[in-house]
Formats: C-alpha cells, structure tokens, sequence
C-alpha cells in the first residue's frame, strides 16, 4: 500500500523536557489531515505512551508516522538495550522503570498493555543489545 | 463544521502598522500579516483577546455595545458578572454595584453570580450520571469551548451540555421582570456587563444554544468610570436576593471547580496552559479526574481583556467578598422548583469547527499534507513571520491552501536572486568572449 505521508521524530532517553512533543505533532498532523474521533483518540493514547516508552526505557529512538490511504501507522525503532521477556513485559503492572521515572508518577506497569488495547494491529520484537521496534496499526474508516 | 460567524475581536486597520507582534501570541494561528496589515482569519478566531492585549499600537479591539444600544429597548436589565464587583478596591457588598448600574440607566439588574448559582447545583446534578467522559470539561468560558472546536475536537464529548451562567440568569431575569411589571418579553432589553470579548461573541454567534436569551453585553471597562461615583455612594435595596459567596467566586480561577466539584476537580487558567492540559485529557491521562475548569484568562474572569482593575487586586477583592457571606451552598440555597422551570441543558451539539483540515476528502488532504512537508524542508525554519504567517510551517499550510507563494518567504527570495546574481555574471562572462 502506498505511503503518503511519513514524519519522524527523535527520542532521546531520558528527555522528560521534550516528552510529549512528538505525541502533539503526530495528533496535530492527523488533525489536518480530518483523521478525527475514536481512530484520533487511539492513537493519541498510543504514541503518547510510545513516545514516553522511548524516553524511559530505551537508550534512545525514533517514534514514525506513517499514513498510508487505509491505516495510520506508528513504529517505535529503539537502540537498545532490548527486552530479555516480552511476555512478561506486556503484564500489566510490570515494570522497570528507574527511580527517576518513578519519581516522575511512571512506571505503572501500563505502557506496553494500553498500546495494544489502543491499536489496531499490534508487534512487537525485540533483541537484547541490539534494540525493540513496536509497530501499530490504526484502520481508517473507507 | 461550525465556523463562527460574527467575532467581537477586530482589527482598526488605521491603527494597525503590520507588525508581527500578535502573530505568535495567536493560540489558534488565526492572524495573518497580507499587504501590510493584519488579518483575522474568521474560520479560526476563538475572540480570546491575546491579540488586544499584546498589540502596542491598540489595532485590535473588541466590539461591544454601548448604553445608546440599551435605550433602544422599553426596560433594560444590567447581568453584571461577578468580575464587576472585583473592579472596586475594598468593595465588600455587591449591593452597590448593583444599584449604581441602576443610577446609570437601567431599570433592573439580575445578578449572574445567581445564574451560576443555578447551573453549580444544574452540574452537580449532570455529574452524577453514569457513563460520563472523564474529566467533564466546564462550558463556561466561551474561548476555551471554542478552543476545543477548533483544536481539540475529539474531546467535545467531554464538554458540560449545561447553559452558561449569563444565559440562565438572563432567561430568569426576563420572565421575573416580565411578570411584574407585566410586560412583553421583547420590550425588554438584557445587556451582560462583559469582562471578555468572548462573551459578547457567545450571544451574537451562541455555541450549545439556537439563541441567546441576552440582547447584548457592554464592556466593563466601558462602565467602570460611569460607575465609580455611585458606587461610592453605597446604596442598597431592602428586597435584594444575594447569590451565594460559591456564585460569586466564579469570576475567579478554581470558583466554579471549587463550587461543582471540590472533591476531583482541576482549575487551570491562562489559554497556553488549558492548550497543555487538554492535550493531558486527549492522551487520557486525566481520566482519573471527574471535573475540568479552564479559564482563557489568567486568575480567570477578573484577567479579562474588558475589565479596568489588575488581576490580581480584582481576585483579593472577590475573596474578600466572598469570605465575608454565608457559606450556604447552591444545592440548598437553589430552590428545586427552579432546576425544572427554565431550561439549563444546551440545545444544539457542541459541533468541530474543522477551520484545521486541508482538505474535506482525506486522500486530498494527505495531497496537501505531503506537499506542504516537501515546501517545509526547504524553508529556512526561522519562524520570523517576515511573510505574514506565524510559523515556516503555517506559511507551508497557506501555500497549500493557495493563499500565498514560496517567494513570500524573504529569505528564500534572497536565496533565489543570489543565485540569479551568481547566474547573471556568469552569462556576463561567457558574452564577453
């Protein structure tokens, strides 16, 4: 399927000051673009806590957008560290959020569940030491 | 889509020098800068009155009406807000506002701390229902619903369907008056006195209702020297009926919060600061909330664009004021017969503005997307407005929307003429030989 519009954004790790921003933009191009309702809302929960994934958890990323003429598509692609379990790590209430993060009232354990609630289409991979990508899917209505 | 038709906040094109101060200020990018003046985009205008306040050459203002509008009507009825009574230093009795509106010309006055007395027990009521969005977002300031229109309109389920205290209070006022002095309903006039441009665009151009029950709103600050003498000379009604101190701390921040729903409410104000928090709501991360104010203004009603007295000495007054009253609650003080026999639910949807879309149809507004990203890159990202457009990337928009071309853009102009510079002398070189 033919991608029309595609923007990225870079995470840093451990950027509190910028969390948020990628979130705002991805909502406000989907706006524009007449992307709205229930579709809109998902994706707002989603990549808000995919981008706050990237700056907790990661070593530091890249949060796409992509729309292609069906589906709104985010992918996280990360450089590290990796996650050993991934089942463990979609539990609700599990989490390895740092001291820092947790002072910061993350670290509930919620990310990775309300991404997939929230999508569409959901994956996930993941190798220690070399990085996660997530990759969502969000239908459009025809 | 619901663009709004008639705006209080305007443009003096005499006044106006084509700076680009009110350009960034603008929270919904609505003002342009075109042939030397600026421009109110119609479609996106939310009559906030950043711009009244941020241009020095006093090119914007707001229109509201004055008290030769009042003696077109038989009677008239003054509706001060609570703000009014914040105007006055040391104030300590709303009794003297009200009858010196009385000495300036108008035949009764109805308070709208009353209607907000009203719709506080009204809310309450709607809040306990089941299977509400959460938080429920305050319909009172007519910017910040307009804002969510317009920028967020996926959260417009989240907006309170209950009337705003002015209109409430303007329908009782009405029929009160009207059953004793026995007269007909458009023999008289009711005039909100307005802290805000915003206000006097909610009874123009109404949002959750068909019609206003308000025939116009006169700006305080208009009335304040009109005021002043009588008030000072403090005179009182024996039949006066008060609002309660929870009515009248709606004309400050975290009022009407604290009289709707102190036990799981946020009150924020300042229109910068509601934009932050409503994205919060639309990432649901404020689910755990049941009640939402915001308040366009900073400190709330008492920082409108309209009012005479600092902020900050207008909020002391009012908690004065409200400390010194009874703490009787609107769901004891409001009679019950009272939530049945006026309307106090909206009537019309709270409908997106859509003024943000590129396009209606989706694959063109991706179109529209995509060029505007290839026009973005090549744009220098200074932001300087030099073009007229607050950003690089709603100057891109504009482009695509047809309303102006890349050479706009100064510096991809000069850009382009070195180049041409760097052309000609080249073909220069090569005729010589």
């Amino acid at each position: 399927m033919e991608e029309l519009i595609r923007k990225s954004y870079p995470v840093a790790q451990a950027d509190y000051v910028s969390a948020g921003h990628a979130s705002a933009d991805i909502k406000r191009t989907l706006k524009q673009l007449g992307v709205g309702g229930d579709v809109l809302r998902r994706v707002a929960v989603a990549s808000y806590e995919v981008e706050l994934n990237l700056v907790i958890h990661s070593l530091g990323g890249e949060l796409t957008l992509r729309v292609l003429p069906d589906q709104v598509e985010l992918i996280s692609a990360d450089c590290g560290p990796g996650i050993p379990d991934i089942s463990m790590a979609m539990r609700e209430g599990f989490s390895t959020a740092n001291d820092e993060a947790r002072s910061l009232g993350f670290g509930a354990g919620m990310g990775l569940p309300n991404m997939k609630r929230n999508a569409d289409t959901f994956d996930i991979q993941s190798t220690v030491g070399v990085g996660t990508t997530i990759t969502m899917g969000f239908a459009l209505p025809s | 889509m619901e663009p709004i038709r008639y705006h209080s906040v305007r443009l003096d094109k005499e006044k106006c020098k084509g700076c680009t101060n009110c350009l960034r200020h603008c929270p919904t990018e609505a003002i342009r800068v075109r042939g030397g003046r600026a421009h109110i985009l119609d479609t996106l205008c939310i009559d906030c009155g950043e711009c009244i306040r941020i241009c020095d050459y006093h090119a914007k203002i707001a229109i509201t009406d004055v008290m030769d509008d009042v003696k077109k009507f038989k009677y008239a009825i003054a509706l001060p807000a609570p703000t009014l009574y914040g105007q006055f230093r040391g104030l300590n009795n709303p009794e003297y506002v009200l009858e010196a509106l009385k000495c300036i010309g108008f035949d009764d006055v109805f308070e709208v701390a009353r209607g907000a007395d009203v719709v506080t027990r009204a809310i309450r009521e709607r809040l306990k229902e089941p299977r509400l969005p959460k938080p429920m977002i305050s319909s009172a300031c007519p910017t910040v619903v307009r804002l969510i229109q317009v920028r967020f309109p996926d959260l417009l389920d989240h907006v309170v369907d209950i009337r705003q205290p002015m209109e409430v209070a303007a329908t009782i006022a009405r029929d009160e008056f009207c059953r004793k002095h026995n007269c007909a309903p458009e023999d008289v006039g009711c005039f909100f006195i307005t802290p805000c441009p915003a206000k006097m665009t909610a009874i123009r151009s109404p949002i959750g209702q068909d019609k206003s029950a308000l025939d116009g709103a006169i700006s305080m600050v208009e009335l304040y020297g009109l005021l002043l003498p009588h008030v000072m000379r403090m005179l009182s009604d024996p039949n006066y009926v008060s609002p309660t101190g929870y009515g009248i701390g709606w004309a400050t921040s975290s009022g009407e919060a604290t009289a709707v729903c102190p036990e799981n409410s946020l009150s924020v104000d300042g229109i910068d600061n509601v934009i932050r928090v409503l994205e919060e709501v639309e990432n649901d991360k404020l689910s755990d909330l049941t009640f939402l104010e915001g308040n366009a203004c900073i400190g709330g009603c008492v920082g409108g664009p309209l009012t005479f007295e600092n902020n900050y000495v207008a909020k002391n007054t009012i908690r004065k004021m409200v400390d010194s009253m009874p703490k009787t609650h609107p769901d004891t003080d409001v009679p019950s017969s009272l939530m049945t026999k006026y309307p106090l639910k909206t009537n019309v949807p709270f409908k997106p503005n859509g003024a943000i879309k590129l396009d209606d149809n989706l694959a063109e507004a991706m179109r529209k997307m995509k060029h505007m990203n290839e026009i973005l890159e090549r744009l220098p990202g200074y932001d300087c407005g030099s073009c007229g457009s607050p950003t690089c990337r709603s100057f891109a928009e504009d482009i695509v929307r047809g309303y102006c071309t890349e050479m706009d853009c100064i510096h991809v102009l000069k850009h382009r003429l070195q180049h041409m510079a760097e052309e000609m002398v080249t073909l220069a070189q090569t005729t010589r030989e």
